[in-house]
């Protein structure tokens, strides 16, 4: 296989990033992304970009709405329409 | 709690310490457990199910109808369905792709009815050519989160993932936020898995490129890409 191109080496990122990629491209898309500096800046800051979405955790349900959700769900509950 | 009860008893069982000695298998199976018992007729065990997920149905459903009075509406109303449909739901699934896919109609259900522009089709087709979301080239600092307060952090991650197309953003958050996998997020949104990957492509790549304003080491300038 010869040499990727960057077109190429977007295609197959996300397969890349999710480690799903074969062992042949990928050892193809690692030595396109050591040789070309932009590349390699774009895997760097996307794989930043998911692991500082993946920490940020989800703001608790305020708790007058949980308040509200509970007291439908025991209505519909004691209703038992199920 | 049945769940926490049930565990507990397991744990006694088994001589485990602490809640921290079951193995995500066992999790997995403790939320079976849930869903079965629920489906009994439960109801602290479907409350379980509520307090597990809630949070997690809210910030979907925020991201998709960007407005919080449906959020909150798309909330109660995915919970209220999941307890009325729960015996259609088949065990072998996942019972919190179950209640995305329940949120994401609730929630597109609100933004047809509000005919705004934000009004989407899980189905349209996407451009994911790479190439052209991929302008800012700059390196960024190594823990770049860092540099701003927690509050300043999400506000920024908020605002950015906000501006995102909602058929990528709810990919992403689902993908990528919430750990589904890829068969999982293209379950629950209705689509292919190919669309769910070219979706995915696009949302992380769009990501980027907007954060790097925010993220890119001090002394480097952009320099042009291609």
């Amino acid at each position: 296989m010869s040499l990727l191109t960057c077109k190429e080496f977007l295609d197959g990122l996300t397969d890349y990033l999710d480690g799903t990629l074969d062992e042949e491209f990928r050892r193809h898309l690692e030595t396109h992304v050591n040789e070309c500096p932009n590349c390699w800046v774009i895997v760097d800051t996307t794989t930043k970009t998911i692991q500082i979405y993946k920490g940020m955790e989800p703001q608790p349900v305020p708790p007058q709405l949980h308040a509200r959700l509970m007291q439908a769900l025991e209505k519909k509950m004691s209703g038992s329409t199920r | 709690m049945a769940g926490k009860r049930y565990i507990e008893g397991e744990q006694k069982k088994r001589g485990c310490r602490d809640m921290a000695d079951i193995s995500g298998r066992e999790v997995a199976f403790d939320e079976s457990l849930l869903v079965a018992q629920a489906q009994d007729g439960d109801v602290h065990a479907f409350t379980e199910l509520v307090n597990r997920y809630e949070h997690k149905i809210y910030r979907l459903a925020k991201n998709i109808t960007q407005h919080d009075e449906d959020a909150e509406d798309v909330l109660q109303e995915t919970f209220l369905k999941a307890y009325g449909h729960l015996n259609e739901f088949q065990r072998h699934a996942k019972f919190y792709t179950w209640l995305v896919r329940i949120a994401v109609n609730e929630s597109l259900m609100k933004l047809r009815k509000r005919k705004t522009e934000k009004t989407v089709s899980l189905n349209e087709t996407t451009d994911a050519d790479g190439e052209t979301v991929t302008r800012e080239i700059a390196v960024w600092d190594d823990n770049p989160e860092q540099r701003y307060s927690r509050e300043e952090l999400r506000r920024i991650l908020e605002e950015t993932i906000q501006s995102l197309p909602p058929i990528f953003r709810m990919v992403f958050i689902l993908r990528d936020v919430d750990g589904l996998s890829t068969e999982e997020t293209a379950e629950a949104l209705n689509i292919s898995v190919p669309a769910v990957k070219s979706r995915l492509l696009r949302a992380r790549l769009e990501l980027r490129d907007r954060l790097t304003k925010f993220f890119k080491r001090k002394s480097d300038d952009v320099f042009a890409y291609l």
